[in-house]
């Protein structure tokens, strides 16, 4: 029940602190009733401010401290199924462990948000941010979005409920924010006014559709499927509905970010963001913090007269197929930054989908893919610098070429 | 803009005096990013901590490759790294020791230095060598670029309370006050 | 006609391509597929209640001076037979 105090309405309007503890803010504000938590490096500190947040009453929550993070999801689980707006936050090794109940919780159709706090895939041994955790389970049917400032993990992880529990979404969402960069970046932050929070995302409706409740039993997830009986076109018609549910979100998340610029005046591009596209010939694409440094090297790079502009991507699962072909309607060459590696094709992940979305609008651009970043590398304006002289060479040429590796030589 | 780079030992408060400088940055209506470096966690260890200060908007999450300010609050941790790698031409230098300017070698391009005897001082307060408040008040001293009140106020903010709170503004002020601030003058470059 | 305590979960407006989920019940009842059941001999049984510990679907019954089975959930799986240790319970074929 909410109470009668309004805890999170003490917060104060502007603070100065990193990712975490926006992240953590954001939960208080979002009134999340329970969190379970696991710590991880970078995400620790995020875990130690909800569990401050909750001591202090700020955020009046369950706090469970499960034993791992297959416990941590698995508790939410059952709680999402008894009707609690929930939330938790991990990475690498942390989310590898979580890995079965993560399976589970699209296919559910249970609404939560979860921060991933980017951190490279586990060896080399690697403590440090990237994306290859975030990226190596995208094709598991949760919804991902990446921040590219603190403000915006704020604002995201708040969004992310109102997405999450639609009724024409009913998915969970990943809300990735870089590890050490913007884990623990620090900045000023507004904190939007409780009241505005509450008008944007209402009471938590998330069991409508399936609940543990002994007074109205049910069956969630019978087996389902196999060669026989009505199997086959069941299990068809579950996974249709998951698609769905993912092709609604981009209306759902587009809507989500207009309306959140209502409240607080801060409009956030839901889908990608196009910054000085209008007459650009040569494009990158960036996704997550990388993008900011990425934009002084454009404003360096136009200085010069370079027509090039940044496709920066917010949103990349559901991947927003039609946003990105639109926004690189007409460049002559395209280079994709990744911060992780698609092994299969010795290129990086995003750069997979914006091929494939280019080629199956039937765009031919010479496109290459740039993988930097990894385990906490720094990607600077020289770096981009150098990506951008990269990519005229190749409207020059004409012809993709191969994978750049950006700190290579570092 | 202003690129600050702290650069001190684990466990001597490098990283939380970025923060509670770009606390005091705010407070005066600037904008700030700060962004530490971390590894395995361990006291004694080299760590930095980046602190870009502009009057607009900061958009790159970098770590800093040419800082215009270099704040040290560890007297021996340029034995182990470079803290004056990339540093800018007429950068400024705020180093916590016991030596005397003459004593220290320093790169041209570092025309102004405030210095501070910052572990003596917290030797004294805290009894521990916890230098990280005491070279924030040398880091205005030198630098002008924030004022005392301010990181005053970033401090009554933060998490300190009490006997802690009171130390810690004490450690402030006597940094302020015996930081002393040598202007440089180097013979122009060829 | 069985009883049922609590109404099924109400499925109204709840789109049937969400979550997978069911509130009818298999009619089929595991007391349908046994090929050997328990016969319980009154005059061996004195209520130790060892059958009712050990049986998997708790499908034994107690009256009033022996413990019966419910043949609806029983699945003849034997156990109560082979724990019951005045070998009162005999494993039975069940008739065609």
């Amino acid at each position: 029940m909410t109470p009668l105090l309004e805890p999170a309405a003490k917060a104060p309007a502007f603070i100065v602190c990193d990712g975490n503890e926006a992240a953590a803010w954001a939960v208080a504000l979002a009134r999340v009733e329970m969190v379970a938590v696991y710590p991880i490096t970078p995400q620790s500190s995020l875990v130690e401010y909800l569990a401050k947040l909750v001591a202090d009453g700020t955020l009046d929550a369950e706090i469970v401290d499960a034993e791992g993070e297959h416990s941590v999801l698995s508790v939410l689980q059952g709680a999402a199924l008894a009707g609690a707006r929930t939330y938790t936050a991990t990475c690498g090794p942390g989310l590898a462990f979580m890995f079965e109940p993560y399976l589970r919780q699209p296919g559910l159709r249970l609404p939560m948000v979860m921060s991933l706090v980017t951190r490279d895939t586990l060896t080399p041994q690697s403590v440090w941010g990237g994306h290859q955790d975030a990226m190596s389970v995208r094709e598991v049917g949760w919804i991902q979005m990446y921040c590219e400032t603190v403000q915006e993990v704020l604002d995201t992880v708040i969004m992310g409920y109102r997405i999450a529990e639609h009724r024409d979404v009913m998915l969970p969402v990943n809300v990735c924010h870089d590890g050490n960069y913007l884990s623990f970046g620090a900045t000023r932050v507004d904190l939007p006014a409780q009241s505005d929070v509450d008008a944007f995302l209402g009471k938590p409706n998330v069991n409508w559709h399936a609940a543990l409740d002994p007074a109205r039993p049910m069956a969630v997830d019978p087996l389902t499927g196999g060669a026989g009986g009505p199997g086959p076109r069941t299990f068809v018609k579950y996974r249709k509905g998951h698609c769905a549910g993912m092709q609604n979100a981009l209306a759902v998340i587009t809507e989500a970010h207009a309306d959140w610029a209502r409240h607080t005046g801060r409009q956030h591009a839901p889908l990608v963001e196009r910054y000085r596209m209008d007459d650009a010939l040569l494009a990158l694409v960036t996704i997550g913090s990388m993008t900011g440094a990425g934009k002084d090297a454009i404003d360096a790079a136009r200085e010069r007269g370079i027509p090039i502009g940044l496709v920066k991507v917010k949103t990349y699962r559901p991947f927003p197929t039609e946003a990105i072909v639109g926004a690189l309607a007409g460049v002559r060459a395209v280079g994709v930054v990744d911060r992780s590696v698609s092994f299969g094709w010795n290129c990086g992940p995003l750069y997979q989908d914006v091929a494939g979305a280019l080629g199956r609008a039937g765009r031919q651009v010479p496109s290459m893919s740039f993988i930097g970043g990894l385990a906490g590398a720094d990607l600077t304006t020289d770096h981009f610098g150098g990506v951008v002289e990269r990519v005229r060479q190749l409207a020059k040429d004409g012809r993709s070429g191969p994978t750049v590796w950006i700190n290579e030589n570092d | 803009m202003h690129e600050i780079r702290i650069h001190g030992r684990g466990g001597q408060g490098a990283v939380l005096a970025g923060s509670i400088l770009a606390t005091a940055f705010v407070g005066e209506g600037k904008h700030v990013v700060a962004v530490p470096s971390f590894g395995f966690e361990r006291r004694g260890a080299p760590v930095a901590s980046y602190v870009r200060v502009d009057d607009r908007p900061i958009r790159q999450m970098t770590n800093i490759y040419r800082p215009d300010c270099i704040l040290c609050i560890d007297p021996t941790v340029a034995r182990a790294v470079n803290i004056f790698d990339g540093v800018a031409e007429g950068a400024v230098l705020v180093q916590t020791t016991a030596r005397e300017l003459t004593e220290l070698q320093l790169p041209d391009r570092v025309t102004c230095v405030g210095l501070c005897d910052a572990v003596a001082i917290a030797l004294a307060i805290f009894r521990r060598p916890i230098t990280n408040t005491i070279m924030l008040g040398a880091f205005a001293k030198t630098t002008g670029l924030v004022s005392l009140a301010s990181l005053r106020m970033a401090l009554e903010q933060s998490d300190f309370r009490d006997a802690g709170l009171r130390q810690n503004l004490d450690a402030l002020a006597a940094g302020f006050e015996r930081t002393v601030v040598h202007r440089l003058l180097h013979e122009a470059a060829a | 006609m069985k009883k049922q305590a609590y109404p099924f979960f109400d499925t109204t407006g709840v789109p049937d391509d969400l979550c997978p989920i069911a509130v009818r019940p298999n009619p089929m009842l595991p007391g349908e597929w046994r090929s050997m059941k328990p016969v319980v001999d009154r005059a061996k049984c004195v209520k130790c209640a060892v059958c009712w510990v050990y049986c998997p679907v708790q499908c034994v019954v107690e009256k009033p001076a022996w413990f019966d089975i419910d043949y609806t959930t029983c699945k003849g799986c034997g156990i109560c037979a082979t724990e019951c240790p005045h070998r009162a319970i005999a494993m039975v074929e069940e008739a065609a």
